[in-house]
């Protein structure tokens, strides 16, 4: 699947985005933040307050528990400030 | 009709207006919102802002709440354009346009299409101050005013 980083958890992961295998063991969006975070430092600095990462799937807002499966394109980002 | 619009481009409210409202004479009210970049002041003053956006889900983001105000209010027409990259003190940075034949509806649609702009769609400001960038971050104030809109409709739910 691949996955899109924006704002500051781009910058300190150093990626915009990439293409990931994870184990059958990661369901939920939560459990991919965990899958992920284990991969680096880069990754552990970008993920260490949960409570302040966002995710989409799809281009849809989701919340942690949501279900990985059949997701194509998993976003993560720091709450929103447009407008 | 609706028109949602991401870009770099700066945006001509006058014209937008126009092109909403120009031989439409059931609409009776337009409100206009347009947010502009804040230059701040003294040791807080920016000397630039940069707008990053997720290409794709905004715009998707953005059309959920226009078809969601539609279905509240009684609008005749909606134009909301978001300006993204590199912007300084003064420029434009989103635009709402609401069109009704009352103005209530017009007021209520514009109000409830910025609280969700600002806490929904993907979105993110960095200031760039005195050689130093940071990344702005999300007010509690704005999930407050956001969620005010979910209340009602759960209060009026309750109350039905």
């Amino acid at each position: 699947m691949k996955v899109l980083y924006f704002a500051w958890v781009r910058e300190r992961i150093g990626k915009t985005e990439e293409t990931v295998e994870p184990p059958a063991h990661v369901r939920t969006v939560g459990d991919l933040v965990g899958w992920l975070t284990a991969r680096g430092e880069e990754y552990a600095h970008a993920f260490e307050n949960p409570k302040v990462i966002r995710a989409a799937i799809d281009r849809t807002h989701v919340k942690p528990e949501a279900a990985l499966a059949g997701a194509r394109e998993i976003a993560f980002f720091p709450p929103m400030t447009g407008g | 009709m609706a028109t949602v619009r991401l870009q770099r481009e700066d945006f001509d409210v006058a014209a937008e207006q126009r092109k909403l409202s120009d031989g439409r004479p059931d609409i009776g009210a337009v409100v206009t919102f347009t947010g502009i970049c804040r230059g701040g002041e003294g040791a807080d003053a920016i000397s630039s802002m940069t707008l990053e956006h997720y290409p794709g889900m905004a715009e998707e983001e953005v059309a959920r709440h226009v078809a969601e105000a539609e279905s509240r209010w009684a609008l005749k027409g909606v134009t909301v354009i978001h300006r993204y990259g590199k912007l300084v003190p003064g420029d434009n940075i989103v635009l709402v346009v609401t069109a009704s034949a009352h103005r209530g509806d017009a007021f209520a649609a514009a109000e409830f299409l910025m609280d969700y702009l600002k806490t929904s769609a993907p979105f993110w400001k960095r200031e760039e101050r005195a050689g130093q960038a940071a990344w702005v971050e999300a007010k509690s104030q704005d999930d407050a005013a956001a969620a005010r809109w979910t209340l009602s409709v759960r209060g009026r739910e309750a109350a039905e």
